[in-house]
């Protein structure tokens, strides 16, 4: 890994949703481990510069960098990804950072994974992954979002569920689709009961997202029995 | 110099001593942990020292108490994620107070928490300027920023103060602790940007 700024041009970009952007990045980096990020830094025209973390989307060892960012309105550097960064246009990237949150294609365990909002990124990387080195193991999501069109990659998770590649299960906390057979609400212990791979089963999983979901999350998967050590987590910020 | 970012204003323009490089001010109190919030009993707690010739020592909540806690105040922490916070008020025991009379050639010491976290630590570098902290803000600590007890070592940037504090060992020569296996410095200087390996 190397701790330096290296430059990043962007060269393409997409909505995800309304209120998100994925960002293809072109830099000279170490390839990435699936769950890795990169630290991201701008720099206005008098020198002032800002940094953040944001988690590769992207498959490990990708030649592009994927990163997908959810504007908060009243952020300072998010809403300049999602809305101001023009293709062609350079930024600066350091990375790809941390070994412990991260999935490797050489593990054979069922994985259980759970996404609160962008918490999905990384765990996308997983998948991702898998799905490039035809991986057999069993992989479930549980991915929560506010609304329909809060989620991120629909498209292509839709089509491994379908595919039978993933098992995917959403929970939408503030508004469910036509027909969606719950009710909107936060995940809670009850419904991580069902929706989740059981002890027995021996999964690593992997929790990621706003604290609040992280914390929501992990409190019930421990009283079910799994082992603190085989829960690896990634907490994003401070609200949900 | 770096690659300007066109249309990139930032939130704060006026530059500030009191925020190391790379770092930007923060209100809130976010958490980084790798694993599950352990729930740690202040009634069960115990610290427990060792130092390298494998001599013992061993705390309770009221045998920490008894050290003598003192107020740490207006104190500025730094997370490598880059949020800093300043100002903060804590109360715990000086560090120095577990050594007191304790024979050991250590340099460094790893500290050890209840989840199986570890962080390695600079011993002479961090006497006088780490703590055993219970109380943050006046309030016993929350288990998720580490409570009931946590190390404080402010100077040095935050996952180096360990959360859930229960072991603390006295080591001759460094070895890396959690993160510092995964990607992050042995040292951690924010002042110096030691982030990452
Ligand atoms: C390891 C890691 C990986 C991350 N990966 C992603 C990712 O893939 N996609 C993504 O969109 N974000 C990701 N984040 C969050 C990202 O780093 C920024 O925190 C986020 O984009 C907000 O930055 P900002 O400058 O726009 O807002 P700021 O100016 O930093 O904050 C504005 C306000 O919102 C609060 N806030 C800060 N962060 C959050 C948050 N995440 N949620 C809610 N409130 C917050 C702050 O306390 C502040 O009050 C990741 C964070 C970490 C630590």
């Amino acid at each position: 890994m190397s701790s330096s700024w290296v430059p990043a041009t962007l060269v393409d970009a997409w909505r995800e949703t309304p209120g998100s952007r994925t960002l293809v990045l072109d830099a000279r980096l170490e390839p990435a481990l699936a769950g890795q990020h990169l630290d991201i830094r701008l720099t206005a025209d008098d020198g002032y510069t800002a940094q953040r973390s944001y988690s590769l989307g992207s498959p490990a060892g990708a030649e592009r960098f994927q990163v997908t960012v959810d504007r908060l309105d009243q952020g300072e550097v998010s809403p300049y990804l999602v809305d101001g960064l023009q293709v062609g246009h350079q930024i600066e990237v350091r990375g790809p950072v941390g070994r412990w949150f991260v999935w490797e294609p050489t593990q054979t365990e069922p994985i259980q994974l759970l996404a609160g909002g962008s918490g999905i990124v990384p765990l996308m990387s997983m998948i991702r992954t898998r799905e490039l080195a035809g991986g057999t193991a069993p992989m479930r999501l549980l991915y929560s979002v506010r609304a329909p069109g809060d989620r991120f990659y629909t498209d292509e998770l839709d089509d491994l569920a379908a595919r039978g590649r993933i098992d995917l299960q959403y929970v939408f906390t503030r508004e469910v689709p036509e027909g969606w057979p719950a009710r909107a609400g936060r995940i809670t212990g009850a419904l991580l009961h069902e929706l989740t791979l059981p002890p027995e089963d021996g999964p690593t999983i992997y929790v990621c997202g706003p604290t609040g979901f992280v914390e929501a999350a992990t409190k019930p998967l421990m009283q079910f029995g799994h082992e603190a050590s085989r829960i690896k987590t990634e907490r994003f910020g401070p609200t949900g | 110099m770096g690659i300007f970012s066109p249309g990139f204003t930032g939130r704060r323009r006026e530059p500030r001593s009191d925020l190391p490089p790379g770092q930007y001010l923060e209100n809130g109190f976010p958490v980084l942990s790798f694993g599950p919030t352990p729930h740690v009993d202040a009634d069960r707690w115990q610290l427990t020292l060792t130092t390298e010739t494998g001599e013992r020592r061993t705390w309770d909540w009221q045998g920490m108490l008894d050290l003598g806690p003192e107020l740490v105040e207006n104190t500025d922490i730094h997370c490598v994620t880059a949020w800093s916070k300043l100002g903060t008020t804590w109360r715990g025991v000086p560090l120095d107070r577990f050594l007191d009379g304790l024979q050991t050639e250590a340099r460094f010491v790893m500290a050890g928490s209840a989840d199986g976290y570890t962080t390695n630590l600079p011993l002479q570098e961090i006497l006088g300027r780490a703590w055993v902290a219970y109380e943050f803000d006046g309030a016993p600590l929350a288990p998720e920023h580490g409570g009931p007890v946590r190390l404080l070592v402010p100077h040095l940037y935050f996952w180096k103060s360990a959360k859930w504090l229960t072991s603390l060992r006295l080591m001759v020569d460094d070895a890396p602790g959690f993160w510092e296996q995964n990607g992050y410095n042995m040292h951690g200087d924010p002042w110096r940007e030691e982030r990452y390996w």
